[in-house]
């Protein structure tokens, strides 16, 4: 008891830090660096949504660019055509895609796991196109897409020698919301829900069995996750104050899924690893050759695969438990031995 | 009515591409239960690899055979290389390790050939005898191709030794195992021969759509959206799924919804065959054992 009391003593006053070096940060970089922590930001809610469905839940999504742009487009338009502020876009832009996600979960339902990436792949690569679609272009703005203004700080403040100014307010407001959206689920998956959900991914046959209601569940999570990824795609909007269909290529979602991968599936904080590394990495990489972005991230897909299946925080996890001999039993996924945290079934299926 | 006749005939062109790509997949569907998402790219990088040997000045049927060639080697070593190691792990991983060759080969053919879009001269000249009152000499010239692709294809499973053994290891790889049957290597080879029509398939769709990294990406589309409306498990329902899929994208597209929706039409299909119709038309049904 007195080990588990000091443990989350600990993580609460890592928790403290993080956010305090999170509140002092855009103060101590350049403009252009806080515009990149915010997309930071953005990402970690796109990717923990896409988390929700497949880390938690074991559907595959490779079409999760779609949702981000379905909320980009809903907080877009709702700012440009109806005048409304940027702040009151987000829930809405949330519903939105919660009901999108829905009506895609229900399909999903009876899709196994690789037909379900091909349909999602498909809605990846269908979603620019009908953002370009002449009889939508009254709302989307086309080919062209749809240019926001930038909010300017309800206040304003100097700082360590920096004015509190757009990108800086910006940033607050994203964090702030970043912090909702992570306490949500984090509350929706450490009870009932997230037991309900992980036991669907773990084995379907047992859950139901269990009386968890497997279409309704599914569902659901297909909407909260598309809900999530899109307050990140409205956000995103807000942020770059510019939204074209271009932006949300295919290649969107499988940046998504790459980040989620690095980060690790079924891990939280893991989402803010995946979002920083696929916010910086592709900087770094893009001075070698416009292509090597791409090559980077398909290679290290690969070697993920084989070395680190956890990502880089099932990585943690394992060291963690491993330097604590008197700790609990680590979780099932991190165990040594176990490659991935998908469902049993689905190494099954592959066999059969 | 003759611009209908044409517009179906022309469907159907397409259909034997989207049919062979359809085919490429289904023989690794067959082979190993995975939907191989890099089959786009990699038939990309092939026909790259042929409008560099036809730009050294080779002459077009001598760039086709290496072409096919080097793919089917390439196809073998990527699956003994990159495949072989996770060939039991959970579909997750082997999704994961497909979009990371679809990036890779993607990024290859960027790097490489440049992202500048590019012709590619169609081995059927214009004034050829191929061509006829509904079909251009390329669209004639390509059916044929794939024709002779599938017959050649049924020729090997059907009366070779090799093509045997494939089915074998295919249907019950365990019991092939028993019986000396090297089933590893025959995934290799059906890996290898599902790079080869890919590359027969990027060729003969590169002259229509142009050359470029991303070529492909709609055409694997209209491929899975095939091969799943055909059916996963049956290559003939594959190449039948290709050619209704092409003429119905030709056909919608000219009187329906206009060409600027064609993928979300392979959205549609996809969804809808596999929500109500869930084994294709003359797939098997699977019942899982409890």
């Amino acid at each position: 008891m007195i080990a588990a009391d000091r443990k989350s003593r600990l993580v609460w006053i890592g928790l403290a830090l993080l956010l305090v070096a999170a509140v002092v940060l855009p103060f101590l970089v350049k403009n252009y660096r806080v515009f990149q922590f915010n997309l930071v930001l953005v990402y970690a809610i796109a990717i923990l949504g896409l988390n929700i469905l497949t880390g938690f839940n074991g559907q595959f999504s490779l079409g999760h660019g779609a949702f981000y742009a379905i909320g980009a487009y809903s907080a877009a338009v709702l700012m440009d055509r109806l005048g409304m502020p940027y702040w009151a876009t987000l829930p809405l832009a949330g519903v939105v895609c919660f009901v999108f996600g829905f009506l895609m979960g229900f399909p999903a339902l009876r899709l196994g796991s690789h037909y379900l990436a091909v349909a999602t792949l498909a809605l990846a690569l269908a979603v620019p196109q009908l953002l370009k679609y002449k009889h939508l272009e009254h709302y989307t703005g086309g080919v062209q897409g749809i240019v926001l203004v930038k909010p300017e700080p309800p206040f304003t403040f100097r700082f360590l020698d920096q004015p509190l100014n757009a990108d800086r307010w910006l940033y607050f407001f994203t964090l702030a919301v970043t912090i909702v959206m992570f306490v949500l689920a984090w509350n929706l998956l450490r009870g009932r829900v997230g037991r309900a959900l992980i036991a669907i991914r773990d084995h379907p046959i047992a859950a139901a069995a269990m009386g968890i209601n497997l279409p309704m569940f599914k569902s659901l999570t297909f909407g909260v996750s598309a809900a999530f990824t899109g307050v990140a795609g409205a956000l995103g909007a807000v942020v770059i104050a510019f939204v074209s269909p271009d932006s949300f290529t295919v290649a969107l979602s499988i940046f998504l899924l790459v980040g989620l991968v690095v980060g690790g599936l079924a891990s939280i904080p893991g989402a803010f690893l995946g979002a920083i590394f696929i916010q910086f990495v592709p900087n770094i990489a893009d001075e070698m050759s416009k292509s090597a972005p791409a090559a980077i991230y398909g290679v290290l897909l690969i070697t993920l695969m084989y070395l680190m299946p956890t990502g880089v925080m099932g990585m943690v996890r394992r060291l963690w438990a491993r330097w604590q001999p008197g700790a609990a039993r680590p979780p099932v996924n991190a165990r040594p031995g176990a490659s991935v945290p998908v469902p049993p079934d689905l190494t099954k299926e592959s066999t059969t | 009515m003759d611009a209908l006749i044409h517009q179906i005939f022309s469907g159907l062109a397409n259909g034997c591409i989207y049919g062979s790509i359809a085919l490429a997949l289904v023989m690794i569907y067959q082979a190993t239960h995975h939907l191989n998402f890099a089959q786009g790219e990699m038939a990309t990088f092939s026909t790259f690899i042929a409008w560099a040997l036809v730009q050294r000045g080779m002459p077009y049927w001598a760039a086709f055979a290496i072409t096919v060639a080097v793919s089917f080697v390439a196809g073998v070593v990527i699956q003994r290389i990159i495949l072989r190691p996770v060939e039991k792990a959970p579909v997750l991983t082997n999704v994961c390790v497909f979009i990371g060759l679809l990036l890779i080969f993607n990024a290859l053919s960027g790097w490489i050939f440049d992202h500048t879009v590019k012709a590619f001269a169609s081995p059927f000249s214009q004034n050829s005898v191929l061509k006829t009152a509904y079909f251009s000499a390329h669209e004639f010239g390509s059916f044929l191709v794939m024709l002779g692709v599938l017959l050649a294809l049924f020729v090997f499973f059907k009366f070779t030794p090799i093509g045997l053994a494939m089915r074998a290891a295919a249907q019950n790889p365990d019991s092939a195992r028993l019986v000396g049957i090297r089933v590893s290597w025959m995934l290799a080879v059906g890996w290898g021969l599902a790079a080869g029509i890919g590359a027969v398939a990027g060729m003969m769709v590169a002259p229509v759509v142009f050359l470029d990294p991303n070529m492909m990406a709609g055409i694997l589309l209209y491929g899975f959206a095939a091969a799943l409306l055909g059916g996963v498990d049956n290559p003939w329902g594959a190449v039948i799924g290709g050619l209704i899929v092409g003429v119905l994208e030709n056909l919608l597209g000219a009187y329906v919804i206009g060409t600027e929706l064609k993928l979300t039409v392979a959205l549609v299909l996809i969804v809808g065959t596999l929500t109500l119709m869930p084994s294709g038309l003359f797939g098997k049904h699977v019942v899982t054992r409890v």
